[in-house]
């Protein structure tokens, strides 16, 4: 889910290039941020290749990137900053939601379940992941610099097709793999009785999770290709010049 | 007498809905909307906004025709708000649902624990106070709507009332869950009494400031009005807290809350008040931006919700 969506917040609107109420130096700040993220996601992509021509095989390429992953896609956190703050124009409740869905899977279900950080699926989200972020993180920085190279804002709304089912399928598959060991252990979880009056049963929230991609997938996946159509529509018009 | 033409453009589309011609200088943006409810049945006064800007802000039904800045053809803009719901209705739903879900689990009606405890009481005595609590509480807030409160708006968004029902009905069932539980665990046997005991006091205190507000309220405003003015310290010394805060019905409610939170020990019900709080926090700095917008001589000691803090 939150492969593509991590997108939408900022095609929400309409991809601004941004200028309104920032000075100099939040763009200078917010062009080094995105750079610095577009290169994280770079030696993620690379260090999974190289652990695949390494060993030969796709498993466990996890273990390879783990490091980087955690850092960087916990470092997106600031995106919600940055929204809060004014100098980006997006919604801080959108950008929150996208943003902690991702941690949540890279530190309450992968990291915390070590039993599924070999499984495929988990490849399955972190190449989805890899994939969206390289392309997002390098459209904002160009978009900064006004000089959006017309591939880049095709790939950006052209790839999610591809990238967004995929990287949903990996993360439901992954937080399903992760309940039976989690309802086991009993993992974050507190029963009654107990002096604060509070129950918690993780593997429940996780069945949760998985329900509510059912109402959230669609929307957020539609939400694209409207925007795809508003922001790359002008192509279907110079092939209709006849 | 000369009178006015009036005509009314979607706000998005600009088509002409409606042209009203002889409409009376001195008649109001409510009788105009009653006008046009009778060419459009489907949209009654209370979901029309009139506006003179299509992006502009609504008229209020009180404004008067020839007091407005338009010329003797005045052009108005429509945009539908929606299906409507009266604050009464909407107040009403959403305070029974707690009351009655709450006394559910108080008597612990089937299918919620298991088997051998349906029907059963609670052997501790601060879970049958805490039930006479939360009843109280719902109780004099239906009692509130029915017989104190005067609304400034008659209807809301329809929509509203699936959301307001959704938080009120599931945080009183998740409370009531915990507080009515047969593993439910009260305050500790040394301190515990004392604890409940002043978690109680708190908790009254806070509802008789919290009814002294709203009743101090009602009186500012004559029946059937609309009108706004300063809320300023009564006889009655819970309102004296106007002279610190602007919203203290909020505050005295916030006050309940921690006392029944400190009272049940719950931390579900720490999560209540704490979204709670949110949500008046920002009611609360709303209202007060708008009285000092309102009124040049506002009190400048008057904190939003909290004195001197918030």
């Amino acid at each position: 889910m939150s492969a593509a969506a991590a997108g939408t917040s900022k095609a929400a609107h309409g991809d601004v290039a941004p200028k309104k109420r920032r000075g100099p130096g939040a763009l200078a700040y917010l062009v080094i941020y995105n750079v610095v993220m577009t290169a994280g996601w770079l030696v993620i992509a690379v260090g999974l290749v190289r652990a695949y021509l390494a060993r030969g095989s796709y498993h466990g390429l996890y273990y390879s990137i783990e490091k980087p992953l955690k850092f960087f896609q916990t470092g997106a956190m600031l995106e919600i900053l940055h929204c809060a703050v004014g100098i980006v124009p997006s919604s801080v409740v959108l950008t929150g939601f996208q943003v902690m869905s991702r941690v949540f899977l890279t530190w309450a279900v992968t990291h915390s379940v070590r039993e599924v950080q070999s499984e495929d699926s988990v490849l399955l989200f972190v190449t989805a992941w890899t994939v969206t972020e390289i392309i997002r993180y390098s459209f904002y920085t160009f978009s900064l610099l006004n000089h959006l190279p017309f591939l880049i804002k095709w790939a950006r709304y052209t790839f999610f097709f591809v990238l967004y089912p995929m990287g949903v399928t990996g993360e439901l598959l992954t937080i399903y793999a992760a309940l039976p060991y989690v309802q086991k252990t009993g993992l974050y979880s507190v029963t009654l009785p107990n002096k604060y009056n509070f129950s918690f049963d993780y593997h429940s929230f996780l069945i949760l999770v998985m329900i509510s991609y059912i109402p959230l997938f669609p929307q957020l996946y539609f939400h694209m290709i409207r925007q795809r159509k508003k922001v790359l529509g002008h192509i279907e018009d110079y092939s209709k010049v006849e | 007498m000369k009178h006015y033409e009036v005509e009314i453009l979607d706000a998005k589309t600009k088509d002409k809905l409606c042209f009203l011609d002889k409409v009376e200088p001195n008649a109001t943006i409510g009788e105009i909307k009653s006008m046009f409810h009778k060419s459009h049945p489907q949209w009654y006064p209370a979901r029309q906004s009139i506006r003179l800007d299509p992006k502009g802000k609504s008229l209020k039904d009180e404004d008067v025709l020839q007091h407005l800045p338009v010329g003797t053809t005045a052009t108005f803009y429509f945009r539908d708000l929606g299906a409507q719901i009266s604050w009464v209705t909407v107040f009403l739903t959403e305070y029974t649902g707690p009351l009655v879900i709450y006394l559910m689990f108080y008597f612990r009606v089937p299918f919620i624990y298991a088997p051998k405890y349906d029907f059963t009481t609670s052997k501790h005595w601060v879970v049958h106070l805490a039930c006479m609590c939360h009843s109280f509480h719902y109780m004099k807030r239906l009692l509130e709507t029915l017989f104190v409160h005067r609304f400034s708006h008659g209807t809301m968004p329809l929509r509203n009332i699936f959301k307001n029902c959704t938080y009120y009905w599931g945080f009183a069932a998740w409370m009531a869950y915990y507080i009515n539980h047969p593993l439910y665990t009260p305050p500790s046997e040394f301190y515990g009494e004392q604890q409940i005991r002043l978690a109680l006091i708190i908790f009254l205190f806070c509802q008789i400031g919290n009814f002294s507000i709203h009743i101090a309220l009602r009186n500012l405003r004559p029946p059937g009005s609309k009108t706004r003015k300063i809320p300023y310290p009564t006889k009655n010394p819970f309102t004296w807290i106007f002279l610190l805060v602007s919203c203290p019905n909020y505050t005295y409610e916030l006050g309940s809350w921690l006392g029944f939170t400190v009272m049940t020990q719950c931390l579900p019900v720490a999560f209540f008040t704490m979204v709670g709080f949110i949500q008046m926090t920002v009611w609360a700095k709303g209202k007060h931006r708008s009285y000092l917008k309102e009124f040049r001589d506002y009190p400048p000691l008057r904190s939003p919700i909290l004195p001197f803090v918030l």
